[in-house]
């Protein structure tokens, strides 16, 4: 049952051939089995999970009508708060702090009765692209322990993977969610920003933020979407709209008609040939469902590592300045506020988050603001344009979207540059605020490992990622005859 | 190239409120040499037409009614603090002796 999607679970819950507290022990299960090794997991609440499920059972027999997911276990990333519960964002500096309140996406979780089992490791505070500047260790890649699963949801990712959780929730600043999934053969999505309410959301950089839903299905995390989505009071920059009706768009899963734009900008050099194979495979799969193809250009993305690394470091520069060691958190040395701050700082946050700090702090100093934040708020403006303009060519973009596969853990670590450069693809949507989708896209033929494909919408047009997304992943899938993940080793064996 | 010294490394840390330890403050002004280099690309096309992006959202003054909602007791807020006083988050001093 494990293997399964939610969705098929979920059916197995309402026709009352499996009980959400088996489910759910089956997956606590899987979790002592394969995580030693996968370390997808800081925490898990094996308790409260198990009490969770016992509720919604006992609703379910008391002949409730119960939410799709109601009994569905899932992971939860470690940047979001949960009442009670260790959260730590994958720093040292948060280590035992457990959150006086639920998050929002949480309450929604809690009331559609999906069971939270943990959560998950991260980069630090969301930095990173590998889950290797977690002050907790890094997580493995299930389809290879010594690579690294994406980041900053490695954790996420990881657990999907690893079939310790058939959902997922990830947060994606600059592609977190997405090449997280890219490089474990998992499906995730970054809403259009504002779709999901950041409230209790620990914030890296506000503008970017973006929490969303992670899979195996597209038909999983579109119910997922509906789930955790929508508008909410309590984050100020929350879309009052409805939610895009994305559990339709992916069961309808037609692409004829649609015009599917290539980003000439996205492919050519840096990006590793099968992975280009692959995505150039699976647009030839889209064009024989009947989608046009057509070639767009966004002559501005060139710039959007660029401004990304100023916009995210300057506004992570401002808001991690709550972490004074006064309110919560750990509290280091003796002497006066600042002394005690400074020190605590230094101890509390690892070398990524660091250099990002003092980065932002730079680039938002007098003298310098203009020459650098505000021209990347220009090359923000640029690429938007960029977008619009596309976007008047076709329903949907697409790209790679990473440029390789998982790389080794370490491989990277001592070169900040090279490891930016991971998220050149997902940097985009982050600027404009749009929302995209990965589904893998197959096994790069030179090692094996999974590649993904990506899927650009208009803001708040998120059904037709689902749509192009669900059409795909079903023509994939008869070409393979099994999914994805049927081909990565099994773990725990040992 | 972008210069960054030892001492400008220094002051920001500084202004970050972070004691970096000696090795950080050579280290990071080399990679922050490096990373403004590869960044400074953005002056390139940022010229005076172009109108900057703070959001992707063009909301403005959100505001919301004024009323009494449920909110954390003192006892939750005080929860994850370091150290608490008489209901109040305590803190080292803030001011010196002759201010």
């Amino acid at each position: 049952m494990i293997k399964n999607s939610a969705v098929e679970m979920a059916k197995a819950l309402s026709s009352n051939e499996i009980s959400s507290v088996e489910l759910t022990q089956a997956h606590l299960d899987q979790i002592s089995k394969v995580d030693t090794d996968v370390h997808a997991f800081l925490h898990v609440d094996s308790e409260g999970a198990l009490a969770q499920a016992r509720d919604v059972d006992a609703r379910r027999k008391a002949g409730e009508k119960l939410a799709p997911l109601a009994g569905v276990p899932l992971a939860l990333k470690d940047v979001l708060v949960q009442k009670g519960i260790p959260t730590t964002c994958g720093s040292k500096m948060l280590e035992g702090w457990r959150p006086p309140y639920d998050s929002t996406v949480v309450s929604r979780l809690k009331d559609n009765g999906i069971i939270i089992l943990g959560k998950t490791n991260m980069d630090e505070f969301a930095m990173g692209s590998s889950t290797e500047n977690s002050a907790y260790g890094p997580t493995h890649n299930p389809w290879d322990l010594a690579r690294i699963p994406g980041g900053s949801g490695g954790g996420s990712s990881a657990a999907l993977a690893a079939f310790e959780a058939p959902l997922a929730i990830g947060t994606d600043t600059g592609g977190s969610i997405r090449q997280p999934a890219a490089v474990t053969g998992t499906v995730g999505v970054k809403p259009t920003y504002g779709g999901v309410s950041r409230y209790g959301l620990v914030a890296f950089s506000s503008s970017l933020d973006q929490a969303g839903p992670c899979a195996r299905t597209v038909l999983d995390a579109a119910y997922l979407h509906e789930a955790i989505g929508g508008y909410d009071r309590m984050d100020s920059t929350s879309i009052n709209a409805p939610i895009p009706p994305v559990v339709e768009a992916a069961k309808n899963g037609n692409v004829k008609g649609m015009t599917i734009g290539v980003i000439k900008e996205l492919q050519g050099d840096g990006y590793q040939p099968g992975v280009l194979k692959l995505f150039n495979q699976s647009l030839e799969l889209l064009a024989s469902l009947g989608a046009e193809i057509v070639e767009v250009s966004c002559k501005y993305f060139d710039y959007a590592l660029a401004a990304y690394y100023l916009i995210a470091p300057s506004e992570c520069s401002s808001n991690l300045a709550r972490f004074d060691a006064m309110r919560y958190g750990i509290r280091v040395g003796e002497g006066s506020a600042e002394e005690v701050m400074s020190a605590t700082r230094q101890q509390g946050f690892g070398r990524e988050v660091k250099r990002r700090i003092i980065l932002g702090t730079y680039a938002l100093s007098s003298g310098y603001y203009d020459a650098y934040y505000g021209s990347a708020q220009k090359v923000r403006t640029l690429i938007s344009r960029d977008f619009e303009a596309a976007f008047a060519k076709a329903d949907v973009l697409v790209s790679p979207t990473a440029p390789t596969t998982a790389f080794k853990i370490g491989e990277k670590a001592n070169d900040p540059i090279a490891m930016y450069l991971n998220d050149i693809a997902t940097i985009p949507t982050n600027l404009a605020g749009i929302g995209g989708m990965s589904i893998p896209s197959g096994l790069a033929e030179e090692d094996g490992l999974p590649a993904g494909f990506q899927i650009m919408a208009p803001a708040m047009k998120d059904d037709r990622m689902y749509q192009v997304g669900s059409a795909l992943e079903a023509a994939l899938l008869s070409k393979w005859g099994k999914p994805i993940l049927d081909n990565a080793p099994s773990l725990g064996a040992r | 190239m972008s210069n960054i010294s030892r001492d400008d490394v220094a002051n920001l840390a500084k202004l970050a409120r972070i004691d970096l330890s000696e090795d950080e403050l050579n280290h990071l002004s080399k990679e922050l040499s490096v990373i403004l280099d590869a960044v400074a690309r953005v002056q390139e096309v940022a010229s005076a037409d172009v109108p900057p992006t703070s959001h992707p959202l063009p909301l403005q003054n959100v505001f919301r009614v004024d009323e009494v909602r449920p909110s954390l007791t003192p006892s939750e807020a005080l929860s994850g603090a370091p150290a608490q006083e008489e209901q109040r988050f305590k803190v080292p001093q803030i001011l010196g002796e002759e201010q």
